[in-house]
């Protein structure tokens, strides 16, 4: 089946939004689009970045997830702890595949959580207390910490806790950094206000911690900004940049450590790969100490070496020839896995619904293996993720934001594609539908993905999922019918 | 005969607590068996009764012993004059935690542990100030208190309180049974008062059910944390308290009340000369201004 024109795409959206009650519809066909190259700005097409309609089903989450989750949580020495009852930290607890080198409970605490356990009595009677002998209990415990971030839950803010009191006390008497976060959940739409509330917090209380202090910079030093290290993510972005000629000063965050944040004002160029959760303090360090920042995009061979150009072209002859010799480098490996994979995926369709960056970012790595990008939409974006995705998803494509439950199903339903990249709350049933899925959020247990070496995996990843034989083993619900009638004429 | 369940509420300072343990005590002196809730986390809702201080609450026991869960009725229920039963729900220092929380959870626990059951005739709430949160409104949201008292004064802003009570009385009384039983006013010796306060009940729908004389035996009664009615049982402030306790036993207008706007309410405090009549043309002129146009 080939792909939907514009017109059946748009008949598509309007069919889907007719279940719905009159004020719903108006409301979510602002959501819906067919995508448009001729749009030069998504505000013209989508809406985003609203508050989700009630009754419908979102998967978005809050901005604990995303100051805790996302931002802090990585940071691995230091020690994030979930400032509220216990089930915020327990059930986000090491979910999201941050890789990190270190000794977890001695010099790194990454995978544990750390949780002040709020009570009635809590409640009642104000947290600052117990704040107060948990990084007590937090220095005797742990003392190769090297900071302690204090990640607020609902009740904080609800019962106005003065946490930054505590905090301001304790940093100065153990001379660490001591950051109270305001992420509590109920505040804004999505996770999204919880990655501006994280980078701010960065900026408040941490990132000008070096400003005037001696640092033996050199004309090449980067950072990687807004990756979070899945799977290991960063490691395979970070051995690219360093075999072009480049010193990589700081990984925000995956991978991370606080002397790398306070360090990074110093670099020569912010590179920046979840634009969504770290185009903040990117923007504050190029007005506050004239630090450039550049996007770039690591997944699949087209895009790396479009990225590696582009970054390259930043510095000095040197590292632009080493970028070509590093693309050359790779691209007879790159070929051969392109020639190994593409002949089983190629013109396969693929839907995709993730977070931060991935729904545009993952395109190329798909076209790469010859597969088209029919659909995507994103969580939690706002409308300069749409500007950019727009140049990147082909014409007439589906672009679905915070999209409902319903509507994806319905959208999976019609568009048949042959595999859906999203979350782990989308998985079971698109897998129940017989349609193969990805969880894109962690790899599924796998990656990196980023990277030459990622797109290997990546490419392996996709062939084992979509040509799997259980797949034969399922009757799509569109086949399920015509099925049924053979049983019967058999009968 | 049944429960009956009665919140006070009225503006901060008004004398809730001073008139609930007065009543109580003349209820008490008739022969009934009556419980006081205190619902205010400053914990003076019973030392006129115990002739304490103030007693231990239920969220500061319950911090002491880790959990609510930890504590038995008989730490926080005290015995005092007539018989009276107290229990404080307790909260933390004014400026941190959350007051309203500790109301919501202190009142549960009174449920759960049975202090409702037995003889009781009559609970009393003493609610704090004004309903700021929800936790506030706990003693008459469902199976609570069903009779609301408001302690009123001739004074303006006591007056707008009780209106804005009222409007938070409408809101529970559709969900539930919630009803105002009437206007106690607390004579502040302002002219015409119990006529005032009269005409406020009528237009709420409701009574003045007692106006309570402004009497500094009450005082001298405080100063020895004593009730009148103990202190000076022959005195007729004392008579004042027993008769609004036998209004109380015999009340039976329990109204949804008709809350009234702003406007009306001022309109009423003009008509007893309470307020002047507003010269809109001076609103947001400066003096400055003023002595130009004079000039």
């Amino acid at each position: 089946m080939s792909a939907l024109t514009r017109e059946e795409t748009q008949a598509l959206i309007q069919e889907v939004l007719e279940v719905y009650p009159e004020k719903a519809q108006k409301d979510r066909a602002k959501h819906l689009a067919v995508n448009n190259h001729d749009v030069e700005q998504s505000k013209k097409c989508i809406i985003s970045n609203r508050k989700s309609l009630p009754g419908v089903m979102t998967v978005r989450g809050c901005a604990y997830a995303g100051s805790k989750g996302v931002v802090w949580g990585p940071v691995k020495d230091m020690v994030h702890i979930s400032h509220g009852p216990v089930g915020c930290g327990q059930y986000s607890r090491a979910g999201r595949r941050n890789y990190y080198v270190g000794t977890t409970g001695v010099n790194t605490f990454g995978t544990m959580n750390f949780t002040s356990d709020f009570e009635e009595r809590d409640i009642v009677f104000g947290g600052d207390k117990k704040l107060t002998k948990i990084i007590d209990e937090i220095e005797m415990l742990f003392p190769l910490n090297k900071g302690i971030t204090v990640q607020s839950e609902c009740p904080i803010g609800l019962i106005g806790d003065d946490v930054e009191a505590v905090v301001k006390r304790k940093a100065t008497e153990t001379g660490k950094a001591i950051v109270p976060v305001r992420c509590e959940g109920f505040r804004g739409v999505s996770q999204s206000l919880g990655h501006h509330i994280a980078n701010d917090s960065i900026r408040d209380w941490v990132l000008a911690k070096r400003d005037g202090q001696a640092f033996d910079s050199t004309p090449y030093d980067v950072t990687i900004i807004g990756d979070y290290n899945i799977g290991g993510d960063a490691w395979s972005s970070r051995i690219l940049l360093e075999e072009i000629g480049l010193r990589v000063i700081a990984q925000w965050s995956g991978d991370g450590t606080i002397a790398e944040i306070e360090n990074t004002s110093k670099a020569k160029l912010n590179l920046i790969h979840c634009y969504r959760s770290m185009n903040y303090i990117a923007r504050h360090m190029e007005e506050k100490y004239g630090v450039p920042w550049l996007e770039y995009n690591f997944f699949g061979p087209t895009k790396i070496a479009e990225s590696l150009r582009k970054i390259a072209a930043c510095f000095d002859d040197q590292i632009k020839e080493k970028a070509e010799q590093v693309i050359a480098k790779y691209q007879p490996i790159m070929a051969a896995i392109i020639a190994k994979y593409k002949p089983r995926l190629t013109g396969k369709k693929v839907m995709l619904y993730v977070g931060g960056l991935r729904p545009r970012h993952i395109i190329g790595a798909y076209e790469d293996l010859g597969m088209e990008v029919v659909g995507t939409g994103y969580e939690f974006a706002h409308n300069d993720d749409y500007d950019r995705t727009i140049k990147e998803m082909p014409n007439a494509t589906l672009l679905y934001d915070d999209v409902t439950g319903f509507e994806l199903e319905e959208f999976v339903k019609r568009i048949r594609p042959n595999l859906i990249g999203s979350g782990i709350k989308e998985k079971y049933i698109f897998q129940k539908m017989g349609i193969p899925f990805r969880q894109m959020h962690s790899w599924d247990y796998s990656g990196p993905y980023h990277g030459y070496d990622g797109f290997a995996i990546f490419a392996r990843d996709m062939d084992m999922t979509i040509n799997n034989p259980c797949w034969n083993n399922l009757t799509p619900p569109w086949l399920a019918k015509s099925k049924d009638d053979t049983l019967h004429k058999a009968a | 005969m049944a429960l009956r369940q009665c919140a006070i509420y009225g503006k901060g300072g008004i004398g809730k607590s001073t008139t609930t343990q007065n009543l109580v005590a003349a209820l008490a002196e008739a022969q009934k068996k009556v419980m006081i809730v205190g619902c205010d986390p400053k914990s003076d809702s019973t030392r006129l009764i115990l002739h304490a201080k103030t007693q231990n609450t239920i969220m500061h026991l319950a911090a002491e012993a880790g959990s609510v869960e930890d504590l038995e009725l008989e730490e926080v229920l005290k015995v005092g004059f007539g018989g009276i039963k107290c229990v404080e729900s307790g909260g933390p220092e004014p400026g941190v935690g959350c007051a309203g929380r500790g109301v919501i959870t202190a009142i549960n626990f009174l449920e759960e542990e049975g202090a409702y059951e037995e003889d009781l005739e009559f609970v009393f709430y003493d609610v704090l100030g004004d309903v700021v949160c929800g936790g506030f409104a706990m003693p008459i949201r469902e199976n609570k208190a069903q009779e609301i008292y408001i302690v009123v004064s001739g004074e303006m802003m006591a007056m707008y309180a009780a209106n804005n009570i009222a409007k938070g009385i409408v809101k529970y009384a559709s969900s539930g049974g919630v009803r105002l039983a009437g206007l106690i006013c607390n004579s502040r010796k302002v002219d015409r008062e119990a006529n005032l306060i009269e005409a406020l009940a009528e237009r709420l729908g409701t009574q003045m059910i007692h106006f309570v004389p402004r009497d500094n035996i009450v005082q001298h009664a405080e100063i020895r944390r004593m009730t009148v009615i103990e202190y000076d049982p022959n005195c007729t402030q004392a008579d004042e308290y027993r008769a609004l306790a036998q209004k109380i036993i015999n009340n039976r207008k329990l109204v949804v009340p008709t809350p009234i706007t702003m406007d009306e309410l001022e309109e009423l405090l003009m008509e007893f000369g309470v307020l002047e009549e507003e010269d809109e043309s001076i609103v947001g002129k400066k003096k400055i201004d003023e002595m130009a146009t004079a000039a």
